[in-house]
């Protein structure tokens, strides 16, 4: 009765996702096999050029499928359309200038700890440093996360979508943990991302079980069709339902889910928290995207109360929390709770221009969140002997910053306009698309109260810009206390290119706002 | 007896997991009930399998497995690491990270 028939496997439509996970094995391969003078170098190669031959197999894929249209993969498990694929071209391109933040050393060190293994303190972690240790194992890691990251947009079912949920959360959990400095709080945000990420993956898992009991599948689309045709367990559905919305709200750090986004954004390596804080929302959206339009609408009365619940405390929570805040990572974490909650108004709107207009949304936040942490790298600590030490990250040391190194701050302050969604920056379109599609979808209170957040939160954003340039630095000329570091290049080209693609995705939104409009329909 | 036994011992395990991730302050013994809320939920997806006659939920059982032993690696490589640098494995001690 049960016969095995084979999968039809389009390697092809695959190639994106086969390419990052690939470059990943031969990463872990070069660990093994490389000698350690040549390692990071090939690393950083293989990484970069597995990220961009990805994003041209994405562009590629486009292509293909709007001339065919879209089409179903490996029996089902995922889906190839224009939604996927946009989101995978953008987390594709936040990850590549995520890895340029992540490869740069800056003051001839990388991030990362030498030998993380070693305990804090340590004679062995102090010989580790002498000898020049280098921890390349991070390249693998972020392509491992990648690569979940590229499967979690097109998951067409739950299994899939749990898998690839586990291969992205992973790697992310290790990575949180190898800052160089300030290593108590770099493993302690390691444990607590742990803990709270398996927890909520647990729940995710048991919302599978349960829609799996109730339609006999973990298929989207079977999901959706036993809805209206199924009677007297909607209790099991909607327990189903909401258990897998919150695995998924977790990864986006909305409220009441948070309260990992502030601890883990701080103590995590500041390169990774940049990347993770960017991608990692840009997948999970997109995946809760898909789940919603497929699965949400024959039971949008009931889920809609909860969303919208969802939707204003992440709004009022992240931003009241965020003007609290002194220390910048922590401002920035619940700048982007603040964001998640934006970011919903669109899923809730169940509207076609939902789909594309929190797609744009989220390229414009990823790329002026990996550019502000990436910033937020260059900018160190001098202890009494004038070494450079860590990340300055209270606010008061960012003190008139912008007179002496007014580069830097002005390129901080346009990706601090682009968060409060001020015109001209990518992050005013991005809003204004995203409210409006919320309008459409009959969500207006949520955007009168999105708007009043958003107004809210320019004060924080404004409160730093202020600082940088009209405030008088703290330290002396001779000792300012705080120093901006060069950087090997890499961070630079990252962050002009998040600074450019801020700015055009402000002033000529057109072509990506059409590219966009061909992404609003999810292929059932 | 009735599959729906099953069930309600899977939702069981199910709370008693995540009250042990709640309330325990031992990462180990909190790690211990996030693989029993995971067991628990392959529990729930086996029963299932078997109220539909179809062997999917066996299948995801499997997948649940693996994933649950690559997270057994992260989870106990991350608590060693933090236990040899403090000398203890409690979540209350480690309250660097504050707003």
């Amino acid at each position: 009765m049960n016969q095995f028939v084979p999968p039809e496997i389009d390697w092809a439509a695959l190639s994106p996702v086969l390419i990052v996970l690939g470059i990943a094995v031969i990463g872990v391969l070069v660990e093994a096999f490389v000698p350690a003078r040549v390692r990071r170098a090939t690393q950083v190669v293989l990484a970069v050029v597995g990220v961009g031959g990805a994003l041209v197999a994405v562009a590629w894929r486009w292509v293909v499928v709007q001339a065919d249209g879209p089409t179903a993969l490996v029996a089902g498990a995922l889906r190839e359309d224009a939604p996927a694929l946009l989101a995978q071209a953008i987390l594709l391109v936040c990850a590549f200038v995520g890895l340029l933040v992540i490869a740069d050393r800056s003051s001839g060190e990388d991030a990362f700890a030498p030998s993380g293994a070693a305990i804090p303190g340590s004679a062995y972690e102090a010989e580790a440093r002498r000898a020049g240790l280098v921890q390349t194992e991070v390249f693998p890691l972020t392509m491992f996360a990648i690569g979940g990251m590229l499967v979690f947009p097109a998951a067409a079912d739950l299994l899939t979508l749990f898998i690839a949920l586990e291969v992205l959360s992973l790697p992310l959990y290790l990575l949180a943990g190898l800052a160089r400095r300030r290593r108590l709080l770099s493993q302690e945000a390691s444990l607590k991302y742990f803990l709270l990420g398996a927890f909520s993956s647990a729940f995710f898992l048991m919302g599978l079980a349960l829609l799996y009991g109730y339609s006999g599948s973990v298929r989207f689309d079977a999901v959706a069709t036993a809805v209206p045709a199924t009677s007297g367990m909607d209790g099991m559905l909607l327990a189903g339902v909401l258990l897998v919305i919150v695995g998924l709200l977790f990864k986006v750090g909305a409220v009441p889910f948070h309260s990992w986004v502030p601890d883990v954004y701080q103590g995590a390596p500041t390169p990774v928290t940049g990347f993770m804080a960017a991608c990692t929302k840009i997948a999970a959206f997109a995946a809760l995207l898909r789940f919603f339009y497929v699965v949400a609408p024959g039971l949008q009365w009931d889920l809609t109360v909860v969303l919208w619940i969802v939707a204003i405390i992440t709004m009022v929570v992240g931003t009241v929390l965020a003007v609290v805040q002194t220390d910048m990572k922590r401002m920035l974490a619940y700048s982007s709770v603040a964001h998640a909650g934006f970011v919903l108004l669109g899923v809730i709107a169940l509207v076609p221009s939902g789909i594309s207009s929190v797609l744009f949304y989220l390229l414009a936040y990823g790329l002026a969140t990996v550019g502000a942490f990436g910033l937020l790298t260059l900018v160190r600590e001098r202890d009494a002997d004038g070494n450079v030490t860590g990340e300055a990250l209270h606010l008061s040391q960012w003190a008139g910053l912008g007179r002496r190194h007014p580069v830097l701050a002005v390129s901080f302050t346009l990706f601090l306009i682009s968060f409060a969604g001020i015109p001209l920056t990518g992050g005013f379109i991005g809003k204004f698309a995203v409210f409006g599609a919320a309008i459409e979808g009959g969500a207006w209170p949520l955007v009168v109260v999105a708007v009043l957040a958003s107004a809210a939160a320019a004060f924080f954003y404004v409160r730093v810009i202020v600082l940088m340039f009209f405030t008088e630095p703290t330290g002396t000329d001779a000792d300012p206390g705080t120093t901006v570091v060069r950087t090997e290049g890499l961070t630079a080209v990252a962050v002009v290119v998040c600074a450019i693609g801020t700015v055009v995705l402000g002033v000529v939104p057109g072509p990506i706002l059409d590219l966009a409009a061909n992404a609003t329909k999810f292929m059932l | 007896m009735s599959l729906v036994n099953y069930l309600v011992l899977s939702g069981i395990l199910f709370s008693i997991g995540s009250i042990a991730v709640l309330t325990r302050r031992n990462a180990i013994v909190a790690f211990m009930g996030v693989e029993l809320m995971l067991n628990a939920a392959n529990l729930t997806l086996v029963t299932f399998g078997r109220l539909h006659g179809d062997l999917h939920g066996q299948v995801i059982a499997f997948f649940v497995m693996v994933v649950a032993a690559a997270e057994v690696v992260i989870g106990l490589a991350i608590i060693v690491s933090i236990f040899r640098t403090r000398g203890s494995a409690s979540i209350d001690d480690a309250n660097l990270l504050k707003s």
